[in-house]
């Protein structure tokens, strides 16, 4: 499609927090910007998209999101994983840094560039790695990468053990306006630990990793940030202790921001005695008290965005034995359908407060002008249905992975349409027939 | 009824189906007192015995039990493959599935292994023991010699002794004793002791001597100092000395207290040899009883599995 | 399933009870070396009746045993919606003794053949007769009985049910047919 084709989308329920707009209306898209947005847009344009009885918000973007470029394309690639992400309504993802080899080199951020530049489907914001080769001994060139245009960094899969390191790494962020995304695990912990410490772990006969080798690390981590005066943000937090954490830290006023994944808030360790391997993740799924703490932590804004911890891994490496199997489950395709059913339909959150939390809310912690729909706008819009259902299977996923913790679920939210730049990235056109 | 295919653990047990694996085994008990210790129940099926850790023991039950059945048995000493070199698990359990083979008894050292290779192959299979999880006919024919030497389960006090936190026969036990009204308790150094076993349904203690006290039956775990990561026990006579069972632990204890061990034992260490040989012992009982048992899994596993052939057809 | 007819009450049960505990002292001239075998479930209870009328007879207790034949039938599935497995219980030895088998009815052979199987697993007798309530024909094995209570012909959808006392409450044998 030309880019500068006009594109109208009439009739659907625009939620727009960022301008506090909940409304039936028209959004009139050209040049690959959002032109007008209001009530009964007449104009010519080469493409109308009825979305009466739809839902429209701004793009999702979703900020913890494992392309595996490069080192690992037979798990995933940019061109997969941005396809997934279109399909889910997520039009600007950041890609971590836990690749072969890392992005902690200007060099390797570049050919993660040419990658994208040549097959991403949505936008791609690049998370270089905090410590060289993510080995928590040395650290990268912060100023050097945020040159070439990475906006956070993260040992994501690990997080950085020796204190004073951690504290320079902060520091040095601070200095340069780089967010420090903390994956917060004590290894000395929870080393060999494959699920949540306790009944589940004795009952399964495997190693526990225990809600302590997180909330401890997490302790740290806002002590650190505290002592540094850097932009801390907590990813994929789990358990109870951890929420309790950054509550107490955001009322000292300390600029802690949180994330969680939908698995932590839809499924409870229960889900996992079973030994499905497509339940093993880090950190493990937890007991029902957590699910509830992340819910209310959600509900209370402790919790400021939802990203899909989007990880994806062969079926050679999801296939095997419990405890040999790669942690980590797919999300991009279905984050925003679990997050409804969960959070919207439970009465946790309101759509708009949802779209905060999986659009606004994480383009503003990373520093990225996206999230709305203001006039003027790059046009990432979604265009979902949610009075729908469809079942999540291998077979619709269209991610080169199919670890998902929802396989066999149906899911009450159907993405029509997604746009991206202007462009339609993504359309269920092909699945309504 | 018994309509499963596989026996994976007792944990998903009815009280129902424990009751009907105990009574099955009763029958079968008789058939190895014959002068022709063999009855052609399972005449035509084939077994594998695919055992992934050494175990002389347990093979060499199923081995016995499945060949009085009139079973073929196939013994494959496999070797657990790293996650990517080798074959998979899934894979040795289809290409078996190919060799029409009937009923895979696994031992594996992943807790969990039992049950994807059930998820993954039609036929049955039988849980001959994975990693710290499950060893379900050890604890069956534990049950089975308790209940034969004492007359029933319910009410009786059982006390499991030794390394909880690694113990695949201790998990078993206490789900099929307290599905079945026994009163168990677990006794183990505080650092072998894992979290939640109070939710599984059985009651904790540190000290020897208290959890032998007023039992009725004590299970003496085999300590397995190879496997005590966290080094619990510098030698093998501190843990005699804290944790073994001995003659003068014994005098303390009920008279007739009935002594159980899975085996192997290591003498001198988790049992002394006086308790091992001593009047209390029915560890050579549970020898024999585990044939019977195994026995009866066997044929109630394979007897699902045709049933469910016969209803696939109509 | 629907009753058609009764035919044996308890008294003509009886009388045919008694008429094959004659027979069988007549064929075997007495009690020496004789014993029965009854199979599960109800041919342990005839087994025990046969046993009570020789003894009225001849004053002489034969010894009787208890068969389960569950684990030689030719077919698992068969018993997959019967009762559970169950002791065998013969507590002297058969071997080269005159064993009569004893069941309730004996209709296509299949039972008797693996009955005889798990007698000859237990002992080497030097002979077996058949002693059975009815006979209602449709043999699929070479195999008769040498003591038949009563022949009753009877069609392949129909069934023979016999009640006992001690199983069921009320002596009598009936006729019922299956409905398709």
């Amino acid at each position: 499609m030309n880019k500068n084709n006009k594109i109208l989308i009439k009739g659907g329920r625009l939620i727009d927090p960022a301008n506090k707009l909940d409304d039936i209306g028209d959004i009139l898209i050209g040049a690959g910007k959002i032109i007008q947005v209001g009530k009964d847009i007449k104009v010519n344009s080469s493409l109308v998209i009825d979305a009466s009885g739809r839902i429209i918000v701004p793009g999702l973007v979703d900020m913890h999101v494992h392309l595996r470029e490069p080192g690992r394309k037979d798990k995933e690639t940019v061109a997969s994983g941005t396809k997934a992400a279109a399909k889910g309504g997520v039009t600007s993802v950041l890609a971590m840094p836990n690749t072969q080899p890392a992005i902690d080199c200007p060099e390797n951020v570049r050919l993660l560039k040419e990658s994208i530049k040549n097959s991403a489907a949505v936008r791609v914001f690049i998370c270089a790695a905090v410590t060289k080769g993510r080995k928590g001994e040395e650290l990268t060139d912060i100023a050097k990468l945020k040159k070439e245009g990475v906006v956070a960094i993260s040992d994501d899969g690990s997080s950085v053990d020796c204190d004073k390191l951690m504290l320079k790494a902060l520091s040095k962020a601070r200095e340069e306006k780089v967010l420090v995304i903390c994956h917060s695990e004590d290894k000395g912990l929870s080393k060999n630990g494959v699920v949540n410490l306790g009944l589940t772990s004795t009952r399964m006969g495997l190693r526990g990793i225990s809600r302590e080798s997180e909330y401890g690390r997490v302790k740290r981590d806002i002590f650190l940030a505290q002592k540094s005066k850097a932009r801390l943000h907590i990813a994929h937090v789990s358990c109870r202790e951890s929420v309790e954490l950054i509550f107490q830290a955001k009322k000292k006023g300390l600029k802690i921001t949180a994330e969680t994944a939908p698995h932590y808030f839809a499924l409870t360790e229960d889900s996992v005695l079973g030994y499905d391997t497509n339940m093993k993740m880090n950190p493990p799924l937890r007991g029902k008290e957590d699910v509830a703490a992340i819910k209310q932590g959600l509900a209370d804004g402790v919790i400021d965005i939802i990203a899909s911890d989007h990880a994806p891994h062969t079926k050679n490496e999801k296939d095997i034995e419990f405890e040999q199997a790669e942690f980590g489950v797919i999300g991009l395709e279905t984050e925003l359908a679990v997050s409804a059913r969960e959070l919207v339909h439970k009465g946790i959150l309101s759509w708009p407060q949802l779209v905060e939390k999986m659009s606004l809310n994480p383009a503003k912690i990373l520093g990225i002008n996206k999230g709305t729909l203001s006039l003027g706008q790059d046009a990432d819009i979604v265009i979902f249905s949610a009075d729908k259902k469809w079942k999540v299977s291998e077979d619709n996923l269209v991610s080169k992975s199919k670890n998902s913790a929802f396989l066999g679920l149906d899911l009450p939210v159907v993405v029509e349409y997604t746009v991206c730049r202007g462009e339609v990235v993504y359309s269920d056109e092909v699945y309504r027939h | 009824m018994w309509i499963r295919k596989d026996l994976l653990g007792l944990e998903e047990l009815s009280k129902e189906e424990l009751e009907l694996i105990l009574s099955t085994a009763e029958s079968f008990k008789e058939v190895s007192t014959r002068e022709i210790k063999k009855v052609p129940a399972l005449r035509g099926k084939t077994v594998v015995n695919l055992f992934y850790e050494p175990s002389t023991r347990t093979r060499v039950s199923f081995e016995v039990a499945a060949k009085r059945l009139s079973a073929d048995v196939i013994n494959i000493a496999a070797e657990a493959s790293s996650a990517r070199k080798g074959e998979t698990l899934i894979d040795t359990g289809r290409n078996i599935e190919a060799l029409k083979a009937d009923i895979i008894v696994v031992r594996h050292n992943a807790s969990g292994a039992a049950a994807m290779l059930a998820r993954n192959v039609n036929i049955s299979v039988v849980n001959a023991g994975d990693g710290w999880h499950e060893h379900p006919t050890q604890a069956l024919l534990d049950i089975f010699t308790l209940k034969e030497t004492l007359g029933r389960i319910e009410g009786l006090k059982v006390s499991i002794v030794g390394d909880i936190a690694h113990s695949r026969v201790a998990r078993s036990n206490i789900w099929g004793l307290a599905k079945l009204g026994a009163q168990v308790t677990v006794c183990a150094p505080r650092i072998l002791m894992p979290p939640g076993i109070e939710e599984m349904g059985a009651r904790i203690s540190y000290d020897i001597d208290e959890a032998l006290h007023d039992a009725d039956a004590v299970n003496v775990l085999r300590m397995q100092f190879e496997r005590d990561e966290q080094k619990a026990f510098p030698n093998q006579f501190e843990y005699l000395e804290a944790f073994g069972v001995t003659q003068e632990r014994l005098k303390k204890a009920k008279k007739d207290i009935i002594v159980m061990h899975p085996g192997p034992i290591n003498r001198g260490i988790e049992m002394s040899s006086e308790v091992a040989d001593g009047a209390n012992s029915v560890i050579l009982e549970q020898v024999t009883n585990g044939i019977a048992v195994r026995m009866a899994v066997l044929f109630l596993v394979a007897q699902a599995s045709d049933s469910r052939k016969t209803e696939a057809h109509e | 399933m629907r009753e058609k007819a009764t035919v044996l009450d308890k008294e003509n049960l009886a009388r045919a009870v008694t008429r094959m505990a004659h027979e069988i002292l007549e064929k075997n001239k007495g009690t020496q070396n004789l014993c029965l075998v009854g199979i599960r479930n109800r041919g342990v209870y005839l087994a025990e009746r046969l046993a009570k009328n020789i003894e009225e007879i001849e004053k002489v207790r034969v010894p009787t045993g208890v068969l389960d034949i569950t684990l030689y039938r030719d077919d698992l599935t068969l018993i997959a919606d019967k009762a559970q497995v169950r002791k065998t219980e013969i507590d002297f030895d058969i071997t080269a003794k005159i064993v009569v088998l004893v069941d309730d009815v004996l209709y296509t052979g299949r039972t008797i053949r693996s009955a005889l199987d798990a007698l000859i697993d237990l002992g080497r007798p030097d002979s077996i007769q058949l002693a059975v309530l009815i006979d209602r024909g449709h043999r699929e094995l070479p195999i008769r009985a040498d003591y038949v209570g009563k022949n009753i012909p009877t069609a392949q959808g129909e069934s023979v049910e016999v009640r006992l006392e001690e199983s069921d409450g009320k002596d009598e044998v009936v006729i019922v047919e299956k409905e398709i």
